[in-house]
């Protein structure tokens, strides 16, 4: 059964086509990755997908659910870990934690028996009185990861989660979303630009590249159908060696600071 | 209900937590009242207008609303930066229900606010003409503080970074200020008191001012429906604006 279902999705901005007509699915309880160069439609995918943007033309649906027409019931099926933080530095871990239970509407007993228990297992239980301005870049992101399952989302979508995390932790968050993966059956659809862990844990692997998706299939599938020996090869070959232009994140904006209304 | 309470129960925590927050933005109003107050409050007298600080207060905690609302719903800007309005859109909530959660929460920190302010000009040596109509005098401030908490919440929907900030305030917020008889009397002005009918801050200091100071220029009833009508459209549009926010 297809738990995420993308059919013929298009995304533009003016005269730029982010996403050229993609078509994919993931399966309930796949580890899914979506690879591309920068600027690729990666977070565009995702955002669409997650409803903070709507598509020019194109169906989604999320457990059976439209983007479009019932995002409400979309949002409360996954969870997701942004590829910049998105914490209030001003609240303790807890008060994150408890903030985004209310918001999800989970009820007050439930919501500390599970806060807790994330907390632990993110090992940020004892800090959970410490503002997160305190934090550093690995525990906000564990932080992130916790406050995302609080809900027991179905499907987790992670957008380049180890980006700047130490090999031990990133180990770690592996290890857990596998097994969170096996236990309670979470669908993970996450992006990277570190391809030998996409090779190690994806069960399917999308590359996408110009908005459109080059290459789809497991790891060994892609290698054969490139006739590489590694993923990082097969990527390089669909891809090309150029350099991409990166459109400038918003603090990039926020620090050029050159536009003052927002972009159409 | 609880997700508004819990956005409103964020903006109270922000707050209290930045000290220099609170004690730099009741700077500006002290030293307006100190200020202005002694300074002019000879010449008014001498003018045959009565006491100036009397007059003046209710213009003070005017410009403490409106600061403090217009930053408080302008603040969106700063979870589009760093990122915190993100994980506010995913969640399953209707976007009417955060922005009045916000609203409210800011609208809440702005009166008080002002009323720090009442009662910080206590020691200056006003005195307001009737105690017990000092808790109506708050709810007016809670009235206006919504109005221009809706207004910035409006516009930071717009606004894609804090460059337009400095604008905003040379070009909005101190013109409404200036413009809204918060330091002058309206009446006998001329032309600026034309204009100042247009300024929904005149209604809020009027208000403030015939409860406070007994002083009035277009009647409380007037303004009490001024204030209550601008903030309902400001509600609707600024949550229109807010419905539109793509990240």
């Amino acid at each position: 059964m297809s738990i995420i279902k993308v059919e013929n999705l298009i995304k533009k901005f003016g005269d730029f086509t982010a996403v050229n007509n993609i078509s994919f699915s993931v399966e309930k309880g796949e580890i899914f990755a979506f690879l591309g160069p920068n600027g690729a439609g990666k977070s565009t995918t995702i955002k669409i997908l997650t409803t903070l943007l709507s598509p020019t033309s194109g169906k989604l649906l999320l457990d059976e659910n439209d983007t479009q027409k019932n995002p409400n019931d979309v949002r409360h099926s996954f969870g997701i870990v942004f590829q910049d933080p998105s914490l209030d530095d001003e609240l303790t871990a807890y008060e994150n934690m408890d903030f985004h239970g209310v918001l999800y509407g989970i009820p007050k007993k439930l919501r500390r028996e599970r806060i807790e228990h994330l907390l632990n297992f993110v090992e940020l239980w004892d800090r959970r009185k410490s503002y997160v301005k305190e934090f550093s870049g690995g525990m906000k992101r564990r932080l992130e990861i916790a406050r995302g399952l609080l809900h027991h989302p179905k499907i987790l979508f992670l957008d380049e989660p180890t980006l700047g995390l130490d090999p031990q932790t990133r180990n770690h968050m592996w290890e857990y979303l596998r097994n969170l993966n096996k236990t309670e059956n979470i669908t993970v659809f996450f992006t990277t630009h570190y391809m030998e862990e996409a090779e190690r844990i994806a069960d399917r692997i999308a590359i996408i590249d110009h908005g459109v998706i080059v290459a789809l299939g497991t790891a060994e599938e892609l290698k054969k159908q490139t006739e590489t020996n590694s993923l990082e090869e097969a990527f390089l070959k669909l891809t090309g060696k150029n350099i991409r232009a990166d459109e400038a994140s918003t603090i990039d904006v926020l620090r050029n600071g050159r536009k003052m209304w927002a972009r159409k | 209900m609880q997700t508004i309470y819990i956005l409103w129960l964020r903006q109270l925590k922000r707050y209290f937590r930045s000290k220099s927050r609170i004690v730099g933005s009741l700077a500006q109003p002290l030293l307006f009242l100190l200020a202005l107050g002694f300074g002019f409050g000879p010449v008014f007298a001498k003018a045959g207008e009565g006491n100036y600080l009397q007059f003046l207060v209710p213009g003070i905690i005017g410009m403490s609303i409106i600061f403090t609302s217009i930053f408080s719903g302008m603040e969106i800007i700063w979870d589009r930066q760093f990122g915190f309005l993100k994980e506010t859109l995913v969640a399953p909530v209707p976007r009417f229900n955060i922005m009045i959660g916000r609203t409210l929460g800011g609208a809440t920190v702005a009166t008080m606010q002002g009323t720090i302010v009442l009662f910080l000009s206590m020691i200056a040596g006003f005195r307001p003409v009737n105690w017990f109509l000092v808790p109506m005098a708050i709810l007016v401030m809670l009235l206006s503080a919504l109005l221009f908490t809706a207004l910035g919440t409006a516009i930071a929907s717009k606004l894609d970074d804090m460059q337009g900030f400095q604008l905003i305030i040379n070009f909005l917020v101190m013109p409404l200020f200036f413009l809204s008889g918060a330091i002058f009397p309206l009446s006998g002005a001329g032309a600026l008191g034309v204009v100042a009918r247009f300024d929904p801050l005149s209604y809020a200091i009027d208000a403030l001012r015939s409860i406070l100071s007994n002083i009035n220029n277009f009647g409380l009833g007037t303004d009490i429906i001024v204030l209550s009508s601008v903030t309902l459209i400001f509600l609707v549009v600024g949550s229109y604006f807010f419905s539109k926010v793509q990240i």
